[in-house]
């Protein structure tokens, strides 16, 4: 950012202030007079029939108002495929799913009561994984697939498991395998994640007597929530108002639908009186959706002289029980097929899959940081084959913005971005400071992966503000965006302030807002909130703008081009004591005889993505000049890690990354680049969701468990976990329709660590990993499998320093 | 099970209740005291964001029994603010980006306090050491940590 900015480009305080000074509210601790509080109970088994439900023994307990099971809710609810029961209804379908729900004058009591329900199941034959799924015996897990709605861009398979398939095609695959003179083929996978947000799902409901339905949850996007809602309950969005407060953490896992039909339909049957549901730690790892698992079989081939020709892909999303977000992400990665290359020859297909596992939907980076683990992998062994450097090998196919095509066929803008640069700063960061490991049984690698990525929304994803000024020349600014921490709301008031000239502490971004008061944004996802109300936001400032030069244009008696407009007043050009303020106008300006001229300031502002096209179901490439996506961020990341090779510890040294983008906040975009750091690297080396798929412990713990809902389970990082040195760069190249020149780095920041990673284990010692989470146990079997000879060194290290 | 009658001072006030012995500190501050910055989530000490000072010592209040509470003295995110003024540690985070979605930053301010108030010259490891007892989702805990050696550093210098 450039220094003639006052307010954009500088560390201007968070405006959440609350959050550390006390009183920030979130849906977690909102409570209504009389409210009542419901309890789920979730299914034994993986894949049953319901037989039959027994509640006598829960009404008995004191305080208890009602039970309700799938058959009192007999449809199917769902985000782009209504493939979901209310409850489970006829069978349940995972470990976990929700068959019943108590409510009751207190929490206690909806406990006590939910441990009451007798629930009789016949156990059908269930599949815990994409491979057996997809088999042509697999049990079928959604056998009226045929009757489900869904969005015109999702492809279900009826009578199989498959919830969506992509398609793209793109050149001659064959042919130009056949020309190859290097070829990579490997299988990757990725287990089923859990985003832990630390604010667990919680939802409050009530129907008013005028039968207007208020919902107060937490979520990422109130007007996706409103819409689905609408949808799915018959609502009319004029009688269904969703209230948004602080959310705590979301990373995609509150984007999709949520639970806010339970209490909204629990309300319904109880006269409308407030049902709050809020889940337990334990709870959100059964009744939320989890981030999808990955099966990535690729093969990519590339020309002697360093060029990549050829790429076929199969990519399957295990999305569990319930597709929700994950049939659009295998669409997303789909449609990415590489990372940020241009290859004239493409045949990839990717899947949503059907498995007895927890439901499954969006997470941050929207399937690409899956994409680039795999493809920056191939990309690594590809350069070593060829006997380049990775670096060099990267640069040699990198897209060239206002040339390249991508994999469907869009041509990127001039003004796209930079996608060389950051690989070639990546490499000059992790080349300082080089030093020896301290034991011979200790060895260092690093390794770089390429990225990048756009929002994946409807081509016509809106979003819109409103800019007023008050009485006191004050201004509140309304936006429809969710607030979950990313920090848009701060970096939205620096927007204004910059526009209008006034300084923040007289601008507010209400962070709670209501989907009756504010105006409309599709969703807070794809790291587009800054950017697309960034867009919205400045439109309105224009607006607002003009209006106060027509003021002043007839107070003074000047034409309007004779009115300029700056640090928060309206003077005639030449004649700076002719001027009027804000705050004067305000209202509308009351001159000294009392005329006024003008009237309230509202200022107005959109933005709709241009010339965003849909992409064709049999070949993946876009209907027509046009784009995917209205920006995409491109960046790269890199590793410098020891290994120790008696253990399989690994430590990371320095994780660098840089963006090609510029940063409206350095203090919120440092947030974001060391959070998405430390979680990319944690998703690489510790993180999964684990279930008995090879039925290992058949008769140990209940068939078809998820086995880690806890965090002695499933481990987050702590703060000793973090790299020693967290080291980022925005190159500040900007795009020209961007609030600022600036694009989104939210999910980007996450991306490439377990590629970057899995490079730096291969540059340290040959062994090339290609499932996550990389333990230390895995990396010793890989070891083992790949390079034996290197555990027999470290070894006899020892032995000779014992 | 019959009621325990207990007395508690949080934030400064004295306070005189009828808790369950099995019910968690936690419960009585959230639940009967409504005091909603301290947070739930694991309800079995593995996350920590329930944490509070207890007599000045962080402990997670899910994994106290309210009636060992008695007689103890309490302190929230809430207390942290005198006469208006935030304490070193809470002007700290704001300077430093500290926190992003929230929902354990109460834990993570409170942590900090005890920090400063027992080791004048932390290092980042002690630091780190001390905040591994809590979980952060958001931030990667880099800015948390500097935002606690900046409030060590300013006490060290005699800011209020």
């Amino acid at each position: 950012m450039p220094d003639s900015y006052k307010y954009v480009g500088s560390k201007v305080q968070r405006i959440d202030k609350d959050k550390v000074l006390g009183g920030a509210e979130f849906a977690y601790d909102f409570e209504l007079p009389g409210m009542l509080w419901a309890k789920l109970v979730g299914s034994p088994y993986p894949h049953a029939k319901i037989v039959s439900v027994d509640y006598s023994d829960a009404l008995k307990v004191p305080g208890v108002v009602a039970v309700f099971t799938g058959e009192d809710f007999p449809f199917k609810v769902g985000l782009y495929a209504a493939d979901r029961d209310v409850l489970a209804r006829k069978k349940a379908l995972y470990y976990g799913h929700p068959v019943a729900a108590v409510i009751a004058e207190s929490l206690d009591a909806a406990e006590e009561a939910a441990t009451k329900i007798q629930v009789e199941y016949e156990p059908l034959p269930y599949s815990l994984k994409v491979e057996d799924s997809l088999k042509p015996d697999a049990p079928i897990i959604h056998e009226e697939m045929h009757t489900y709605k869904h969005a015109v861009f999702i492809y279900p398979k009826p009578g199989t498991n498959i919830a969506h398939q992509t398609k793209v095609r793109k050149g001659n695959v064959e042919e130009a395998f056949s020309k190859a003179d290097v070829v990579v083929e490997k299988v990757y996978r990725e287990p089923l994640l859990s985003h832990y947000y630390l604010e667990p799902w919680t939802g409050i409901a009530r129907v008013r007597s005028d039968g207007t339905v208020e919902v107060w949850s937490s979520h990422q996007s109130p007007f996706a929530v409103r819409e689905l809602l609408s949808k799915s309950l018959s609502i009319p969005m004029n009688k269904l108002v969703v209230h948004h407060l602080y959310t705590g953490g979301g990373f995609g896992g509150k984007a999709g639908l949520l639970l806010e039909h339970l209490p909204i339909l629990f309300s319904k049957k109880l006269g409308g009186r407030p049902v709050k549901l809020r889940l337990t730690a334990r709870e959100n790892f059964f009744y939320m959706a989890q981030r999808a698992g990955y099966l990535i079989k690729m093969k990519t081939g590339a020309t002697k002289d360093g060029k990549l020709i050829a790429h076929w892909g199969e990519y399957y999303l295990d999305a569990g029980a319930y597709a929700d977000y994950t049939v659009n992400m295998a669409r997303a990665i789909g449609l990415t097929a590489t990372g940020p290359y241009e290859i004239p020859n493409i045949h990839v297909d990717s899947f949503a899959v059907y498995t007895n596992k927890v439901p499954t939907t969006a997470f941050r980076g929207f399937t690409m940081q899956e994409l680039h683990y795999a493809f920056e992998s191939q990309i690594d062994e590809l350069a070593h084959k060829l006997g380049m450097d990775p670096a060099e090998f990267r640069l040699l196919n990198v897209f060239k913005p206002g040339i390249s095509r991508t994999a469907i066929g869009e041509r990127l803008k001039e003004d796209a971005g930079d996608p060389a640069t950051p690989i070639k700063e990546v490499v000059k960061m992790l080349s300082e400071d080089d030093e020896k490991p301290k034991k011979p049984w200790i060895v260092r690698g690093k390794g770089i992966a390429a990225f990048w990525k756009g929002p994946f929304q409807p081509s016509s994803a809106a979003s819109s503000a409103i800019v007023k000024v008050n009485d006191d020349g004050t201004v509140d600014v309304l936006v429809g965006t969710g607030a979950m921490g990313q920090g848009t709301i701060t970096a939205l008031t620096q927007i204004v302030a910059e526009e209008l000239g006034i300084p923040p502490e007289i601008i507010r971004v209400s962070p709670h807002r209501s989907t009756d008061m504010v105006p409309y944004t599709w969703q807070t996802v794809g790291s587009r909130g800054l950017f697309s109300e960034g867009m919205s936001v400045i439109m309105a400032c224009e607006d607002l703008i003009e209006q106060v030069r027509e003021v002043a244009s007839i107070v003074f008696d000047v034409n309007k081009n004779m009115i300029e407009y700056s640090e928060g007043k309206a003077c005639v050009k030449g004649e700076p004591w002719h001027c009027i303020t804000l705050k004067e106008a305000a209202l509308g300006y009351m001159n000294p005889k009392g005329v006024t001229v003008g009237g309230p300031l509202i200022g107005r502002g959109y933005y709709v993505p241009p010339r965003n096209v849909l992409t064709d179901p049999e070949t993946g490439q876009v209907l027509e000049e046009g784009h995917l996506a209205p920006f995409y961020t491109f960046g790269a990341g890199g590793v410098e890690i020891e290994i120790n090779l008696l253990t399989g510890e690994i430590k990371v040294l320095k994780a660098v990354s840089v963006y090609d983008t510029p940063a409206v906040n350095p203090g919120l975009a440092e947030g974001q680049v060391v959070g998405g750091t430390v979680m990319g690297l944690n998703i690489a080396m510790r993180e999964r969701l684990i279930y008995d798929e090879e039925g290992e412990y058949k008769g140990v713990f209940p068939e078809g468990m998820l086995l880690n809902p806890c965090l002695t389970g499933y481990l987050l990082a702590r703060a000793s976990d973090i790299p020693e040195k967290i080291e980022f760069k925005f190159l500040g190249v900007k795009q020209k329709d961007a609030p600022f020149g600036a694009k989104g780095i939210a999910e980007l920041t996450m991306i490439p660590w377990p590629a970057a990673l899995a490079n730096a284990i291969y540059n340290a010692i040959g062994v090339r990993i290609t499932e996550l989470p990389i333990t230390p146990d895995k990396l010793i079997e890989e070891i083992r499998k790949q390079k034996p000879e290197l555990l027999e060194q470290a070894e006899k290290y020892l032995e000779v320093n014992l | 099970m019959k009621p325990v009658r207990i007395t508690l001072t949080v934030n400064g006030i004295k306070r005189e209740l009828d808790v369950m012995p099995n019910e968690s500190l936690l419960h009585v501050l959230r639940d009967r005291l409504h005091i909603i910055s301290v947070k739930g989530n694991c309800f079995r000490g593995e996350c920590g964001i329930c944490t509070v000072l207890m007599n000045g010592r962080p402990v997670k209040s899910c994994q106290v029994l309210a009636p060992e509470a008695d007689g103890s003295e309490i302190v929230t995110l809430e207390g942290l603010v005198k006469n208006g003024e935030p304490s070193l540690v809470q002007k700290a985070f704001l300077e430093e980006f500290g926190y992003q979605c929230g929902f354990c930053t109460s834990a993570f301010v409170l942590l900090g306090e005890w920090i400063i108030n027992n080791i004048p010259n932390p290092t980042e490891e002690q630091i780190k050491e001390v905040l591994n007892a809590v979980v952060c989702r958001c931030t990667g805990y880099q800015q948390i940590i500097k935002a606690i050696m900046k409030a060590a550093q300013w006490k060290r210098e005699g800011k209020s």
